[in-house]
């Protein structure tokens, strides 16, 4: 699955993406000439050459553009809107948020995980029992939710990583099960039939229902854009071009020295972190959590797992595409029972047999789009030397 | 519960699971994939015993006659059809599109059957059982799933060692390029083994549904079953297969025994120690 | 009309072009050297020849009919075989199960079990040891009496002497004379250029993807100027 090499055309401005202030500096920071770096005068018939590093397109700055009127649409969102949106929105905001981990997860660092519902059930039954049992407030047990999930994906780690490509699969699937059936034994966690937050510690958050379902809102859109936020900067750290690589080809990384292991284990362990806090959240939304809900293969990780192949693995905008594609599709067959889902799952397969890098695949090789840039670009600045450009 | 009562019962059991596993295992001993809707078409072979039972009033013994025959067709086309174009250097298009699979399955049975709680009758053979010494009881349909779990073995075995298709499968497993130049069609042959894996997962299914109850939703943990054996005993170890079934069998019936919420857990909690400790199985497959 | 023929044949491994246009034939009853430097494109030929590369289907005939877009099992059902570079032996099958894995799928002609043991008399010895367990002259014997079953009217040999002792290579391209006196075609892909020479009719030589010169072996024919030329570039 190599990327396709984006169009030089869309990417003759050499600018750092999002930081408009910074912009300048940055760019002095990282361009340089060629005749800078001591001359070996191996190719005398190059002219010296400027170029600088850049990594934005012209598509991804009109992007950031509207993302930016988006957001403050969104935010703005509960003055002028009723609850019914408001809760759609945020219902979409924690899917994304979980369809861009598992597609960092799976898209970029390969390991297929079908169990992330341990994670997102571990975070929820968390955060009940640190505000029931210990009064902790409900916000700072998002937090501790997500530390929770970190650390007890590390031992996981250890026993499922023993497994390759399908059997790592169906592996998390096990370790799932095993929190559900768990949780299920302990009596103070509800036992099988569940659990529900008191009226006290809901009120905490806020005392009157309306700025209470505002603050959650408002939870849930960081929560998206802090993931998405913090999978693009993993993606272009220096972790996320090790992954890279290793999806291309594992064997050659390794033989570059690139240690897969680390760097797998790393993501492996933010994910779950991440995924913790975003169960706690979204079960401190529904205020109500059983080992079937909680743990549910379905809705956390199927239909998550549906978003992402449609939208594209292995690419940033895919989980978008396909959440807001999900969300659609919903509303629409919403009269027909699990009629969707049976949609979804032969949309999933027909993408993955046809186009494998799903819709955004398909619209980045049509039409050169790329709205979040991962990989660095030589730039050549016009009337310099021949051109080379590097990933 | 008296100790060889447990271990005969978990024994039994892993003669299931054993079943559930030949399927998995033979797929991914010559695909090198797995196939994660193989839960749900154990379930879907459950499905297809009840209408073939029902419409033409027969016994499910004797319905095996007519899923068998039409899971090995559906095998070899499923395959043929969809599977084989997913076969390349990324495992993610085999995973993915038997996951799609899994979930449309699933859902089908549900829209069809709706959510009601199945099983197959066999009348009095559900409860009949062999007095052994010691006041030890030992179902008889528990014992003819074992057996067939034997004989499906040995089959299989036999197959696989004996037979030309069988040595084509296993230098397709070895090295597919070089097998196409011994005038083998990959395509056909990955067909028919899938064809086969499916013929035995139909005679699991149906076994399965005579000896529990089903629902459209069983079939993930069936996978999961299957898989868990396959794992304890060997990845590609055929008798490691059974090997692997029984402990998970025992595990279970042990986890049981303690209360019946912790049969399954039991399980899990097996597998997971045997994964830690010996990550190639009990029973490592050496040079075959 | 040619047995086997390849017209401006082009392959690619993904981006990498690694033969630009050659034409070579094959007649029937003759052996073919295929010579060339390392890289320059001997197993890629053969392996478009029998069609484990696609290419074009006019670019390799069989009996004057375009082939090359078949895949490879269709090519050994049409009489086509291949000793591949470096044995390839299937390492989960015994010494005889390798050998009759060779004529299982295909018509049964005149090669059997029987003739191949008695061209290498030691496999009989080692019928049931694994394949891997076998010297390197040994596996190779095994290569070739399993391409051999297939009873193909063309044997294509891929670098037959690599990694082995010259006695045993000696021995190898003996029985191979054999094989070419029982009628059967051969190309062989060489390295010791002495050696093929020796062994052929006819010869190619490839440099960088291409043919770089082409000849009959007879004695004194072969200008060794420009062969050395045609093999390094010089
Ligand atoms: N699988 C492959 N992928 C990419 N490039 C390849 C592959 N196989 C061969 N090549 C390239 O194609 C060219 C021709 O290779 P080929 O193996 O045909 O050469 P050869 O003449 O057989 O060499 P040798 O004597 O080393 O066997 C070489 O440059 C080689 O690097
Ligand atoms: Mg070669």
């Amino acid at each position: 699955m190599s990327r396709l090499p984006e169009p030089t055309g869309s990417t003759g401005l050499p600018e750092q993406t999002h930081s408009a202030g910074s912009r300048t500096r940055s760019d002095q920071h990282e361009s340089a000439t060629s005749s800078d770096r001591g001359d070996q005068g191996d190719s005398p018939t190059l002219r010296p050459m400027s170029y600088r590093v850049a990594r934005s397109t012209r598509s991804s700055r009109l992007f950031s553009a509207a993302l930016g009127v988006l957001l403050i649409t969104l935010i703005s969102l509960p003055w002028w809107a009723d609850n019914g949106p408001m809760r759609l929105i945020a219902e979409m905001a924690y899917f994304l948020a979980l369809a861009q981990l598992w597609n960092l997860l799976a898209g970029y660092a390969g390991l297929v995980s079908v169990g992330q519902q341990a994670f997102v059930g571990l975070g929820g039954y968390t955060l009940f029992a640190l505000t029931d049992w210990y009064g902790v407030h409900p916000l700072w047990a998002l937090a501790l939710a997500g530390l929770m999930a970190a650390l007890v994906s590390v031992p996981v780690a250890l026993a499922v990583f023993r497994l390759r490509g399908a059997y790592f699969a169906v592996g998390t699937w096990v370790v799932a099960e095993i929190f559900q059936l768990f949780v299920a034994q302990v009596p103070r966690l509800g036992g099988g039939s569940g659990y529900s937050l008191t009226p006290a510690i809901v009120r905490s958050i806020a005392a009157d229902r309306g700025t209470r379902d505002q603050v959650l809102y408002w939870i849930a859109l960081a929560l998206a854009v802090a993931v998405t936020a913090a999978v693009y900067a993993v993606l272009r750290s220096r972790h996320g071009l090790a992954l890279t690589a290793i999806r291309d080809s594992e064997r050659a990384s390794r033989s570059l020295g690139v240690d897969t292991w680390r760097t797998k284990l790393f993501i492996y362990v933010v994910t779950a972190g991440c995924t913790g806090v975003i169960g706690a959240f979204i079960f401190l939304l529904k205020l109500r959590i059983s080992p079937a809900s909680g743990f549910d293969v379905n809705d956390w990780t199927v239909v998550v797992i549906f978003m992402v192949v449609i939208g594209g693995i292995g690419t940033m905008e895919g989980p978008i595409v396909g959440m807001l594609l999900y969300f659609g599709l919903r509303e629409w067959l919403a009269d027909y029972g699990s009629w969707y889902l049976i949609l979804l799952g032969a949309v999933a397969v027909v993408v993955m047999l046809r186009a494998q890098r799903g819709l955004w695949g398909w619209v980045e090789s049509r039409f050169g789009l790329s709205l979040f840039p991962i990989r660095r670009q030589l730039v050549i600045l016009p009337g310099t030397g021949q051109g080379e450009s590097r990933e | 519960m008296n100790v060889m009562t447990i271990l005969i019962q978990g024994t039994l059991l892993g003669g299931l699971y054993a079943l559930f596993a030949i399927g998995l295992s033979l797929t991914f001993g010559i695909m090198r994939v797995v196939n994660i809707a193989h839960g749900d078409l154990i379930t879907l072979a459950a499905f297809a015993a009840l209408v073939v039972t029902d419409t033409l009033a027969i016994s499910p013994f004797v319905a095996l006659g007519v899923v068998v025959p039409l899971f090995f067709a559906l095998g070899y086309l499923l395959q043929r059809g969809l599977l084989n174009r997913t076969l390349g250097d990324s495992i993610l298009p085999p995973l993915l599109v038997t996951f799609g699979l899994s979930v449309i399955i699933q859902n089908v049975l549900l829209e069809v059957f709706g959510a009601n709680i199945r099983r197959l009758p066999v009348g009095n053979l559900e409860t009949a059982s062999l007095q052994l010494p010691a006041g030890i009881a030992i179902g008889v349909f528990p014992l003819i799933v074992f057996a067939a779990a034997l004989i499906c073995l040995g089959a299989l075995q036999y197959l696989l060692y004996r037979t030309r298709l069988g040595r084509a499968f296993r230098a397709t497993s070895d090295d597919p390029e070089t097998a196409e130049l011994m005038g083998i069609d990959n395509r056909h042959l990955y067909a028919l083994a899938m064809g086969i894996a499916l013929a035995f997962t139909a005679l699991a299914g149906v076994l399965f549904a005579i000896r529990t109850t089903f629902d459209p939703a069983s079939g993930p943990i069936r996978l999961i079953f299957a898989f868990e054996a396959v794992i304890i005993g060997g990845l590609g170890s055929l008798w490691g297969t059974l090997l692997g079934g029984v402990v998970l069998g025992i595990a279970q019936s042990i986890g049981a025994a303690i209360s019946l919420e912790w049969q399954i857990l039991a399980g899990h909690i097996a597998f997971m120690i045997i994964l830690v400790l010996k990550p190639d199985g009990l029973f490592p497959r050496t040079q075959d | 009309m040619s047995l086997l023929s390849t017209h401006g044949l082009c392959a690619h491994y993904g981006d990498f072009q690694a033969l630009f246009g050659v034409d070579v034939y094959i007649e029937r009853g003759e052996t073919v050297a295929v010579i060339g430097a390392n890289g320059a494109g001997k197993s890629t030929l053969l392996r478009a020849m029998i069609g484990l590369l696609p290419s074009a289907p006019a670019m390799v005939r069989l009996d004057g009919e375009p082939v090359g877009n078949l895949p490879a099992h269709d090519l050994v059902r049409r009489g086509v075989a291949l000793v591949p570079e470096g044995r390839r032996l299937f390492r989960s099958l015994s010494v005889e199960e390798n050998l009759r894995l060779g004529g299982d799928f295909l018509a049964p002609g005149a090669w059997t079990l029987p003739r191949v043991y008695e061209l290498f008399p030691r496999l009989a010895e080692r019928r049931d040891s694994p394949a891997t367990l076998l010297s390197g002259g040994e596996q190779q014997m095994v290569a070739i009496g399993r391409a051999l079953l297939s009873n193909p009217r063309v044997l294509l040999c891929d670098e037959l002497s690599l990694g082995l002792a010259p006695i045993i290579v000696r021995e190898i391209y003996a029985r191979l004379a054999t094989v070419a006196a029982s009628g059967t075609t051969l190309v062989i892909v060489e390295q010791d250029i002495s050696r093929a020479l020796e062994s052929a009719d006819r010869f190619y030589c490839m440099q960088k993807g291409r043919v770089s010169l082409a000849g009959a072996c007879g004695t004194v024919t072969v200008d060794r100027a420009a062969l050395t030329q045609a093999y390094f570039g010089l």
